[in-house]
């Protein structure tokens, strides 16, 4: 494992993430959490992009730190909560649910730990995106499709769960 | 060839996936769960588009699929917010422990 500007860019990128992971868990301001996670967004975009993987990278900066925080703003704003978060939870569950994270984390990592996968020279990174157009529209044309029809049921479908105000003009 | 391990990559999933994971079992604010559920969400694609560059074979299918899995993650997302703000509008609450009625 060499010092290089690319392994250097990777220790940056990570801590950043896991800094606003943390501040996730930490901060007391519902909205100020949400804030912190963009970091973790962008960082991750930021991975995608040393994974050769460029498309990916912008359409996780414009879907999450764009759209899905925003949709989470908008969320918090509009179920006018007390704005402070305070911790009724009962120590012995978060104390119970932080081994069990634990223990799943030791898990998972014992597999992963000197997981010496072979590499071979890739064409990912030239011409990222006509690559993934190609594919998509030849050989995942069908669940290209239908993630369009999903996308509409969930349009529709949310739509229509948000909307209730007939319902409770009559309650009134 | 890169000069970062696979397994940096993956270990870097793993923390995030395991912050989301506390999150969602401790948080108390509903928005905060759902977001914690994202976190996670892109702890699994980041999986998928580093095997989709590391191993023998590697192809664009996993960035692909990483694709297909933010669509329905934002999907997702956004039907979770809807149930939220009905749920919102019958509980006046947005606590996750206050949403018992089927305790009773």
């Amino acid at each position: 494992m060499t010092f290089s500007g690319e392994f250097l860019a990777f220790m940056g990128i990570a801590l950043v993430a896991i800094i606003g992971g943390v501040l996730l868990l930490n901060l007391t301001k519902v909205v100020h959490m949400v804030v912190s996670l963009i970091f973790t967004f962008v960082a991750i975009a930021g991975l995608y992009v040393l994974l050769s993987a460029e498309f990916v990278a912008a359409v996780q900066i414009l879907i999450y730190s764009g759209a899905i925080t925003i949709i989470m703003l908008f969320g918090i704003m509009l179920t006018k909560h007390n704005d402070e978060h305070e911790p009724k939870t009962g120590k012995w569950r978060k104390i119970l649910v932080f081994l069990g994270v634990l223990g799943f984390a030791a898990a998972v990592y014992l597999g992963i730990y000197n997981f010496n996968i072979e590499q071979v020279p890739t064409t990912l990174h030239e011409n990222n995106t006509m690559q993934i157009g190609k594919a998509l529209y030849s050989k995942y044309i069908i669940p290209f499709e239908l993630t369009s029809v999903l996308l509409l049921v969930a349009l529709v479908g949310s739509i229509i769960l948000a909307k209730n105000e007939k319902k409770e003009a009559d309650d009134q | 060839m890169s000069s970062v391990p696979a397994s940096a990559f993956l270990a870097l999933a793993l923390i995030l996936f395991c912050i989301g994971l506390y999150g969602a079992l401790t948080k108390r604010n509903t928005v905060i769960v759902l977001i914690s559920i994202e976190l996670m969400l892109n702890a699994v694609n980041i999986n998928l588009v580093t095997f989709s560059k590391y191993g023998m074979a590697p192809s664009i299918t996993g960035q692909i699929f990483a694709l297909f899995a933010i669509s329905v993650a934002a999907a997702e997302a956004a039907v979770g917010l809807a149930v939220l703000i009905s749920l919102y509008r019958a509980r006046k609450t947005v606590n996750i422990d206050e949403m018992d009625t089927l305790k009773n």
